[in-house]
């Protein structure tokens, strides 16, 4: 623990740290570009300069590590030549358009510059021009603004996984550049846009589009897959213009995949903005919320509870998955599920989470995937597990499709008798799992949404058992969900009671013509045209397949535009909050089932989200519990079933929709193309 | 003067065989196992004794440079990295030795590496010197072909192997992070210091590069004694150093000669003079490209050593004396050294990138007199803005000349400033 003074201040800072952490450590603020927490170091942009006592010039505090008896000064003459002759020479060749620059208003650049900068420009030469490069249709590059920081290519080469980002040029004629004018084939590119420092790399959906000033920036959670990662989104009026990563370090850190901050803008297309209701003629014609409210009721009626069956789709918040198994509970049905894909999960906790949680990844010393592609399924997870093997050299086994992780794995097949192997001890990547002290198992719903999923979960807890995955003070076992409202149905009990019909055994029954009716919230990935004999009612936000099949549907709220509970993989409370108004006559959904309860003439108990939540948190009390994980207790789950030969799969094979916003979105479509067609060039 | 007998470089001319046979009648690799026996630490001694100073322009003690390398060979080997990259303008010493000596650098490179518990050496020769790397290439193979290296080389029973690779062409690849980074094959931009070679060099092990004069002159400094070598030149300043004498002589030379010799006897003895008499001199690069340039009055008595030059403001740098007579646009001439750094800098750190850029094009202006005489001031306060504050010393390369050259011919700037205002305005009224 080196102790040192920065501007006579004493400070004691981490053994490791940089002089730069040791002046923030004192308070003294230090100007940089290149230098970023998460990235290596590069010490290029020389903004950074401190007066080191007995240096002959001023040291970069970034790239000089603190040691013992330093004495720092960053209020010396020299330094603050230092920083305003490099502020000069960052501005002599950068162009002065911040009017028509995206970055203005948040721009490091504009900033420093208001402190380091002078007010005129000694320059009088022509400045330099760039051509701008090709960066796919999410990164709009604007490469005259470039100061050639590297964080780009370091974030690419180091977080992403793909070195497809450099520099090529010598002294001022250096470029950044994807060298072949590509898409940059990763699901986490478009944080090289946050990361730039000035407007050189800006977003292109976005383009244009608001100044941060007009935003109404709204701190809530990501429903695009179940790691809840941390966001802000910004709004003007009820349009969601942008959605921005937030530090969380359990779970984001400051990284958002493409999805998470691009399908935003599904959110203006094919939204349901009033209820529908199908006529005589097969076509769904606009109806008032009475009208619809009274043809499910008139149907609801008429049934009996054991023909009735709810279903709750993937990105559903607590409250309204709560408040539909309050209202199947009243009438009688214990026919819910919260598992569109089938999954054979739920009942102990220790069998559907995430259970060294996401941060626990940067401690496990062995890795063993089952069914999962994390670089699809959870893209920021998967990055974390590549820092683990870039510092560590983590050994990952696959037991799935052959893949690229962005890190080497071994893949030990697809067939599930690997995993068999692995639990006796055959197989020749057990002896790593064994070697290791805190291994660490993912199992995706690759593995897990079959038929025979809880044989495969038994099995794997198995080898969990053997080999050590969990101790007293380590437990590896992981599940790793795909959707966002999965752990908080299946914490709170939205899974068919004894003798109640799961997903499977509801298609089954409408197929033999002995379900009535089938409600649908925002549940749009089952197989849905095999309930088609029942009367469906689709509540949800966007037009998808859900509505496609309905009979009355009602318009509900997206994730941004509702306050709700989320809890991700890990069993991890977090609330989202509202960021706009949803279109029209929707409203959130919580909303719409104690309406409709009142049609019913039944007692929910709650007028209102607070009174809601009270008999949520009295049903599930961790609920409560905000930004916690409940701990959970390691039994016994799974089945001692054979598992049946046939192949695993993974969950998700098109990354960019996945759900009824991002088939929505444009933006996703056009990544789409352009990842299909520079892959199949590059394939050439 | 030099004594013959004093040389180290007897065959820099290339009088005689460059080949192994010539290189041992000249007394190389004549008891390189009798120098091993010394020991690792006895070798570093003596050469910190002999008071050697780095040749390729920082003048670094390089015994004390050696001495930096772990004193014990843990998981990582060491490495001996050459710097042939001799790209200096004004330098050509190491290509010479190079074409005439290659085995005096081999076998230098021998008895370091072994000083520094180093078993491979790495040479990294300058891309455009094709013919020299055949050379050199034919005398690492002679040598292996007579047992001098590989297993148990010279019969010293130190396993050493020497590596030749060619750089592309690049200036800033014989900056020694730079040629590390392109030695390991990536693009040739200088590392942050600290951590410096020593410790985590090249593939991150501990590595000690050097100058190819360093290292050829070691067996012979071992041989002939550390006293014999510290008993020439001058005190802190010691033994031979090859001179590179350029630009407007009568007998433009590479020589050999004592440190601390007098420029004006470097020149007049080995050189033929300055072009039209000493009276002609205008001003005289001392160090290659990198030093700032002296005027005549400053070389009347300048001596040729590193501290010297320094209290005058320049440097020994590589030994690189450009001579320019009254003939020569010396605005001029700074300026196409500009260019140069300009073309050369990495474009890593800020300063060097966007500075070098704009003092090129500052001084293209000032040679014809296109600007303000306050321009004059700005140019020197950029030269400052990068001095120093560059990761490498190539910002403080390209900044120096112009330092050099304001401070001296600041009044010729200011006259071609005022004639141009006065030629303006002339045609203005027609």
């Amino acid at each position: 623990m080196p102790k040192l003074t920065v501007n006579d201040i004493e400070v004691v800072v981490e053994d490791g740290a940089t002089v730069l952490h040791a002046c923030e450590a004192a308070n003294v603020e230090i100007p940089r570009f290149c230098y970023h927490d998460r990235l290596s170091i590069a010490g290029n942009c020389r903004m950074c300069l401190v007066d080191m006592e007995r240096a002959p010039k001023p040291i970069a505090s970034c790239a000089m590590p603190a040691g013992d008896g330093m004495v720092i000064r960053t209020d010396t003459d020299r330094v603050k030549k230092a920083r305003e002759g490099v502020m000069e020479f960052l501005l002599i060749n950068h162009p002065l358009d911040c009017p028509i620059c995206d970055q203005g208003g948040e721009c490091d650049l504009q900033d420093q510059a208001m402190g380091y900068g002078f007010d005129g420009s000694r320059f009088d030469e022509n400045k330099r021009a760039v051509e701008n490069k090709h960066m796919g249709p999410l990164i709009s590059t604007t490469m005259t603004r470039c100061i050639h920081c590297t964080r780009c290519v370091r974030f690419a080469t180091e977080v992403a996984g793909v070195p497809e980002l450099g520099a090529i040029g010598r002294g001022e004629s250096v470029e950044i550049t994807t060298y072949l004018e590509k898409t940059l084939a990763s699901e986490l590119s478009a944080n090289v846009i946050d990361l730039c420092p000035v407007g050189a790399l800006t977003s292109k959906p976005y383009a244009f589009a608001a100044r941060p000033w007009e935003l109404n920036k709204t701190e809530s959670i990501d429903v695009m897959d179940a790691l809840g990662s941390n966001i802000r989104v910004d709004a003007r009026g009820a349009q969601v213009m942008r959605v921005l990563p937030r530090l969380n370090e359990d779970i984001n850190e400051e990284w958002i995949s493409d999805k998470t901050r691009y399908a935003v803008d599904g959110l203006r297309r094919q939204r349901l903005d009033r209820p529908y209701l199908r006529g005589r003629d097969g076509r769904l014609a606009p109806a008032s919320w009475d009208d619809a409210f009274k043809a499910i009721a008139a149907k609801m009626k008429k049934a009996k509870p054991a023909t009735m069956a709810a279903i709750a789709g993937d990105q559903v918040d607590a409250e309204a998955m709560f408040a539909l198994k309050t209202l199947f509970g009243k009438m009688g049905s214990g026919n819910i599920d919260c598992r569109q894909d089938g999954a054979k999960i739920g009942g102990a906790r220790a069998g559907y989470l995430f259970n060294s949680t996401i941060a626990g990844i940067d401690d496990a010393d062995a890795l063993l995937i089952i069914g999962s592609n994390p670089r699809i399924e959870a893209a920021v997870l998967n990055a974390r597990i590549r820092r683990n093997w870039l510092s560590t050299g983590l050994p990952v086994g696959v037991v799935g499709p052959k893949m690229d992780l962005t890190y080497d794995a071994a893949f030990l097949g697809d067939e599930p008798a690997v995993l068999a192997d692995l639990a006796s001890g055959k197989h020749k990547f057990a002896a790593k799992l064994k070697k290791a002290k805190r291994p660490m198992i993912i199992i995706g719903m690759g593995a897990l949404a079959r038929a025979d999923g809880a044989a495969v979960l038994g099995q794997s807890r198995d080898i969990a058992e053997t080999y050590g995955v969990v101790t007293k003070t380590w437990n590896g076992f992981n599940i790793l969900h795909s959707a966002a409202s999965r752990v908080a149905g299946l914490d709170m009990g939205f899974v068919p009671e004894k003798s109640g019909l799961d997903v499977e055994a509801m298609c089954k029954a409408a197929e033999a013509g002995k379900l009535d009716l089938v409600w649908l919230l925002g549940a749009d990935e089952a197989d849905l045209p095999r309930l088609k004999n029942a009367f469906i009612v689709y509540q949800g936000h966007h037009g998808d397949n859900g509505a496609h099949h309905a009979d009355v549907v009602l318009p509900g709220a997206a994730y941004t535009e509702k306050d709700g509970i989320y809890l991700n993989t890990e069993g991890r409370v977090q609330y989202a909050n509202r960021a706009a108004f949803p279109p029209g006559e929707a409203r959130e959904d919580w909303a719409i089932l104690r309406a409709f309860a009142g049609v019913m003439k039944i007692n929910f108990g709650f007028d209102s989200l607070d009174e809601l939540r009270e008999l949520l948190f009295r049903a599930v009390p961790h609920f409560a519990d905000r930004d916690m994980i409940s701990p959970t207790k390691w039994v016994k789950f799974g089945s001692r079933a054979k598992v049946k030969p046939v192949k695993f799969t993974t969950a998700i094979d098109n990354f960019y929709m996945t759900c009824a916003i991002s088939r929505a979105s444009e933006t996703m479509a056009e990544c789409m193309r352009a990842n299909g067609t520079d892959r199949a060039e590059a394939a050439e | 003067m030099l004594k013959d007998a004093d040389r180290i470089f007897t065959n820099i001319y290339g009088w005689g065989d460059a080949g192994l046979t010539g290189a041992r009648k000249r007394g190389d690799w004549s008891n390189t196992a009798k120098l091993i026996k010394l020991g690792h630490d006895e070798i570093v001694e003596r050469i910190k004794a002999s008071g050697l100073r780095g040749r390729g322009g920082a003048g670094f003690p390089t015994g004390l440079k050696w001495s930096f390398m772990p004193k014990e060979v843990k998981d990582r080997p060491h490495y001996l990295v050459v710097n042939a990259d001799e790209s200096e303008p004004g330098t050509c010493k190491d290509r010479d030795i190079i074409r005439h000596e290659p085995h005096k650098l081999l076998e230098g490179c021998v008895v370091a590496g072994f000083a520094m518990r180093a078993h491979a050496a790495y040479i990294y020769i300058r891309g455009e010197f094709v013919n020299e790397a055949r050379r050199l290439q034919a005398a690492i193979d002679e040598a292996y072909d007579a047992g001098l290296l590989g297993k148990n080389a010279a019969k010293s029973g130190w396993d050493f192997d020497i590596y030749l690779h060619r750089g592309a062409g690049a200036y800033i690849c014989g900056e020694e992070t730079a040629l590390l980074e392109s030695l390991e094959g990536k693009k040739g931009q200088p590392r942050l210091k600290p951590p410096f070679p020593a410790g985590v060099g090249l593939y991150g092990c501990p590595t000690t590069v050097n100058n190819v004069e360093s290292i050829a002159v070691a067996p012979t400094i071992l041989r002939r004694g550390a006293d014999w070598f510290a008993g020439l030149g001058k005190e802190n300043n010691t033994g031979t150093k090859l001179f590179c004498i350029s630009g407007h002589v009568n007998n433009p030379c590479n020589v050999e000669e004592e440190m601390g010799i007098p420029l004006r006897e470097l020149l007049e003895k080995h050189a033929g003079g300055v072009r039209g008499g000493w009276d002609n001199l205008l001003a005289v690069i001392p160090g290659g490209s990198s030093t700032p340039l002296m005027p005549r009055d400053v070389c009347n008595d300048m001596t040729m050593d590193f501290d010297a030059l320094r209290a005058a403001g320049t440097g020994l740098g590589t030994a690189g004396v450009i001579v320019m007579d009254r003939n020569t646009d010396i605005v001029k001439a700074i300026a196409r050294l500009s260019y140069f750094y300009k073309h050369e800098s990495c474009g890593q750190c800020t300063p060097c990138r966007e500075g070098t850029g704009w003092m090129w094009r500052m001084m293209e202006r000032l040679v014809r007199g296109e600007a303000e005489s306050h321009e004059i001031d700005t140019l020197e306060q950029v030269t400052r803005q990068i001095e120093g504050h560059t990761i490498c010393a190539l910002g403080d390369a390209a900044a120096w000349p112009i330092q050099g050259l304001i401070k001296h011919f600041r009044p010729e700037i200011e006259r071609r400033i005022a004639a141009r205002h006065s030629a303006d305005a002339v045609n203005a009224a027609e």
